[in-house]
């Protein structure tokens, strides 16, 4: 399959997964909210927050023994440290990252999202042009 | 996300066990979906993720090096259903207007674009670029991503924790 195919075809299927959690529990799939929020409230707002992240952790491990995942190279610990830091701290901050904010937040047509989009991805892009992708 | 954008909810207390049983496989499915599309999408990759972000590649000849779009793709396939269940999904929810497994919907009500925002965004693009890991492929890899996986994971847990606690 032609890697932009697929990459359209997985889009569609993250789309289709937000649409499953929003018709079924009425929720924004953004990830770092569900985390965040897995890992501080307690009984069915836990619940449900585990029962995704279970799947997404597993069918993770599931589909990548099907569908080839090129094993990726371990990079400097201390950098991977510090984007894990960033990462974490600036979506709970931000309210979101690229799922609530990006997938959900631009479907919803929510301005306060598109504004952090381009706002994490114009951060982004600087980063790797000042840093020149570190693979 | 922080819990006063979202509207409280009402009902889970003595949700029925059909609706308990039932919210949690769907939450499950949909884990399970939102893994498969980032796997076959190529977004579990971290060096597919920095060629869509090395915007310099544009310029440049074969890759590595060379601007790697997918991503875009991605972006594009997910927000076209995402404007589509967004707009169909509240207004055609039945008579009660409510999610099958959960008694309505809640999404953020916070509309304003204020100095955490941005901040946080900022902030969480730098990291994005630095590893090419967000939180959603860095846990759909957790079991297979090998070592980086396992130091970014909770490296972000802890960032997370952080963010609460220093912030308010």
């Amino acid at each position: 399959m032609h890697p932009y195919l697929s990459a359209a075809l997985g889009g569609i299927l993250i789309g289709l997964a937000s649409w499953l959690l929003l018709a079924g529990l009425g929720r924004i799939a953004g990830i770092s909210g569900i985390t965040c929020s897995a890992l501080r409230e307690s009984g069915w707002h836990a619940y449900w927050r585990w029962a995704f992240l279970l799947g997404l952790i597993l069918g993770g491990a599931l589909f990548a023994q099907w569908l080839p995942v090129p094993a990726q190279p371990a990079r400097a610990p201390l950098l991977i440290v510090a984007a894990g830091l960033l990462v974490g701290f600036g979506s709970v901050r931000g309210s979101g990252c690229t799922s609530g904010h990006g997938v959900c937040g631009l479907g919803r047509r929510s301005l306060r999202s598109l504004v952090a989009v381009l706002t994490f991805m114009a951060s982004a892009f600087v980063t790797v042009f000042l840093t020149g992708g570190l693979q | 996300m922080k819990p006063e954008n979202f509207v409280i909810p009402t009902l889970p207390q003595r949700a029925p066990a059909t609706r308990l049983i039932g919210g949690l496989l769907l939450a499950l499915a949909a884990g399970l979906l939102f893994a498969l599309g980032l796997v076959l999408s190529g977004m579990a990759q971290p060096a597919k993720v920095i060629g869509f972000l090395n915007l310099a590649g544009l310029a440049q000849g074969e890759f590595p090096g060379a601007w790697d779009p997918s991503l875009a793709f991605v972006m594009g396939g997910a927000v076209m259903v995402t404007l589509l269940a967004f707009r169909l999904t509240p207004a055609r929810a039945g008579q009660q207007r409510r999610p099958w497994f959960s008694s309505r919907f809640e999404w953020p009500q916070q509309e304003r674009i204020d100095a955490a925002l941005l901040q946080g965004a900022v902030i969480f693009g730098v990291g994005w670029g630095l590893a090419g890991y967000c939180p959603g492929p860095a846990l759909a890899t957790l079991l297979v991503g090998g070592r980086d996986v396992w130091l970014f994971v909770p490296a972000m847990l802890a960032g997370m924790w952080l963010a609460r606690h220093t912030t308010r």
